[in-house]
């Protein structure tokens, strides 16, 4: 098995603690000096980098949460001046302000590193044919992989989301030996592979290097035997960099983590305190090479647990376990993170006044789909058709503008949504992978779970 | 090899590193970029512990170094070569030379080392016997660096080895470090011509006013705007090419 970067990769642990001490220590250094809210932060504590004396010490800082980022809209937190900023990347969705991230030219060059080692782990060389079928534009996905890509040296074939015909023949004539997908897409294609009457076997196809939502080991089981490839988990999310931050080697046993640039802790979400190694908690990450955007002790949300085992890979960088799925409400819905309750506040800019609604997130064919439930007075189901059909579109619009993906507005009845706790908005996620949001059950409105789970768009009478 | 973590250092009263942290690989050349009066000759001078360090660690190969005297720091294995060269001006070079070995106890290989560096450097057989003071900049560099060596150190460290020589001698040096280095030797290097400095290490840190702020393989530091502007400028390069 190749690796990309034995020097870091495979780095005794002892080493790799101090170049972590160092690298923190100076990007404290730089974040206090360049990043007003960081020097308020440590001011308000009496910290100063100098004095650290150990890594854990970390431990004292407080958190930076999406909030802090959203508030820092656009440019706040970035650490560098914007002509040193040669990239711009921006996700919307989970916070009411999109989060903006920027990157330097060193930045770019270390992201395109890292892309390579987590490409190299999933079997990627000079020697493939790569189809990102991310999305290339202001998300970090598809930029993020292809310049890894080409940093390998395989040939690069950027086809970006959607028009699953197309990648089906794209991978067919093009002998694609690599996909990276959202392991969602993936089984999309499959499924379409087999509507065409393609055969997988055909096809040239060796790897799939998934990321972007959780999925299970079930999905990989059924994706290496629908495509026969050998299937890798990836993470990555833009307030950290992108992808790149942690993939599988090909033992498929852990996502091993760029810890030379990345610290990661696991925390217990409710309390904030520490867990140890192998106990599933809320991921916090702080950039350590980062130049124009460093976090420091980043609540990603996502739930997952490190493993510091040695790796038959022979990389000694920890191993992240699969993400188990959110410690806030963010819902993912097709690679995109949603916060519920941002449609809630778009919902109320558009009508003046906070309706009931409530998400259901399905999984049909392998794709998700988002229904927005709102109720609506009375009087618009008998008298007012057109002022109907006029709402539903200029809501969805709205929601699509304000959270990245176009869901289907279904308006109802009031007192159809059973509202049980006022102040959390209810979802309803039926996708067979999806974990527990609401361990106990009865915290939201979950609503009437005989809804139909395909309805005509528009209102819907009472029965 | 060396690592600090976190090292304090005063310098009389001003407080000259503030937390800095490092560390050197064996057979690795790192080299110091910063402004004058940024700490890097302090910093040298702590790890070879002349000024030694008020607060944070030195290890040298995983021995405890910070509160050791410089004599005992130099049996461990780190020869230092001080900024202006400090040679004994009313001394021969070879007088200097033997100087070098004071740690030593093994006279025959002294005088086995003494004839390679006559070989090695034939400026030194030229100038055998003259007074070190009498020397030119070049001839005493190369002097200073081999009263080091003669201490058969692991790790040497550089205090602006080109200061005050022509470009031509600046080259010379330059090769000598990196022929060191072949051999076998770590070198950790501060430099006012940082281009330089950049050219023949392996990595560099950034130290501002006592502290790292930029760390990363010369190559990437060459590249890196900030450090070009600061300190790769052209002026720079003006004065030392004086």
């Amino acid at each position: 098995m190749r690796i990309w970067e034995p020097e870091y990769e495979c780095m005794s642990r002892d080493e790799l603690a101090q170049v972590q001490f160092e690298r923190l220590q100076s990007t404290l250094n730089r974040v206090y000096r360049n990043v007003a809210f960081y020097r308020k932060q440590f001011n308000a504590i009496n910290f100063e980098p100098g004095d650290m004396n150990d890594l854990s010490e970390l431990e004292a800082l407080p958190f930076t949460q999406s909030q802090d980022i959203s508030d820092a809209y656009p440019y706040d937190l970035f650490a560098v001046p914007l002509r040193e900023v040669v990239r711009v990347h921006s996700s919307s969705g989970a916070t009411a302000k999109p989060i903006v991230v920027g990157y330097t030219r060193q930045d770019l060059r270390s992201w395109s590193q890292l892309v390579a080692r987590v490409l190299t782990a999933g079997g990627v060389t000079a020697d493939d044919v790569i189809q990102v079928t991310l999305n290339y534009g202001l998300l970090t996905g598809g930029l993020g992989i292809h310049y890894g890509a080409e940093r390998i040296g395989a040939s690069v074939l950027p086809t970006s989301v959607g028009r699953t015909d197309r990648q089906v023949k794209i991978m067919q004539d093009y002998r694609t030996t690599a996909l990276v997908a959202t392991p969602s897409y993936a089984l999309v294609i499959a499924d379409r592979m087999e509507k065409m009457g393609i055969n997988p076997r055909t096809l040239s196809l060796k790897f799939a290097l998934l990321a972007g939502e959780p999925w299970t080991e079930a999905m990989r089981k059924d994706m290496e035997e629908r495509l026969y490839v050998k299937a890798t988990d990836n993470y990555g999310l833009s307030e950290i960099m992108g992808p790149g931050v942690s993939g599988e080697c090909l033992c498929q046993a852990g996502m091993h983590l760029n810890e030379d640039h990345f610290i990661a802790e696991v925390v217990d979400p409710a309390t904030g305190e520490r867990l140890e190694p192998g106990k599933v908690g809320e991921l916090i990450i702080t950039t350590i090479t980062k130049e124009a955007f460093p976090l420091v002790r980043y609540r990603t949300g996502d739930r997952c647990s490190l493993d510091y085992s040695p790796c038959a890979c022979g990389r000694t960088l920890a191993r992240m376990g699969r993400v188990l799925g959110r410690t806030d409400e963010v819902l993912i819905i097709k690679g995109v993170n949603i916060v519920p309750s941002r449609v809630g506040d778009i919902l109320e800019e558009v009508q003046g006044k906070r309706p009931a609604y409530q998400l259901l997130v399905e999984r049909e064919k392998n794709l998700d789909k988002l229904t927005v439930l709102v109720e609506v007075s009375e009087d618009l189901f008998f008298d007012k058709m057109r002022e109907q059909r006029a709402l539903v579109d200029t809501l969805r619009k709205e929601v699509a503008d304000g959270i990245g993906i176009t869901p289907r507005m279904l308006l109802v009845e009031p007192g159809t949504i059973r509202r049980e706790e006022e102040t959390t908005p209810g979802v309803l996620d039926r996708r067979r992978f999806a974990s527990q949001p609401y361990p106990d059950g009865g915290s939201c409105a979950l609503g009437d779970p005989s809804y139909p789970a395909s309805g005509l768009e528009g209102p819907q009478r009472k029965r | 090899m060396l690592r600090l973590k976190s090292v304090h250092t005063y310098y009389g009263k001003i407080h000259a590193l503030k937390g800095v942290s490092l560390h050197v690989n064996r057979g690795e050349i790192v080299t110091l970029i910063g402004a004058n009066g940024a700490g890097k000759t302090t910093l040298l001078r702590t790890v070879s512990g002349l000024t030694p360090a008020a607060r944070g660690n030195v290890d040298y190969n995983g021995q405890n170094i910070t509160r050791m005297q410089a004599e005992e720091i130099v049996r461990c294995g780190i020869s230092h070569v001080p900024e202006g060269r400090k040679l004994f001006a009313t001394l021969s070079v070879r007088d200097n030379l033997e100087m070098g070995a004071f740690v030593r106890r093994d006279r025959g290989e002294v005088r086995g080392d003494l004839r390679e560096f006559r070989r090695k450097f034939p400026i030194l057989s030229e100038r055998w016997h003259q007074m070190a003071g009498t020397l030119s900049g070049g001839e005493q560099q190369i002097v200073a660096i081999t009263r080091a060596l003669m201490a058969r150190p692991e790790l040497l460290i550089l205090d602006e080895p080109s200061m005050g020589l022509s470009p031509v001698l600046v080259k010379e040096i330059f090769k000598i470090i990196r022929r060191l280095r072949e051999e076998g030797t770590t070198i950790l290097l501060i430099e006012q011509n940082a281009r330089a400095a950049l050219h023949a290490a392996d990595r560099g840190y950034v130290l501002e006013t006592g502290r790292i702020i930029l760390q990363g393989t010369s190559q990437m530091l060459l590249e890196h705007n900030e450090v070009k502007r600061a300190y790769l400028g052209k002026g720079y390069r003006e004065v030392w090419e004086e």
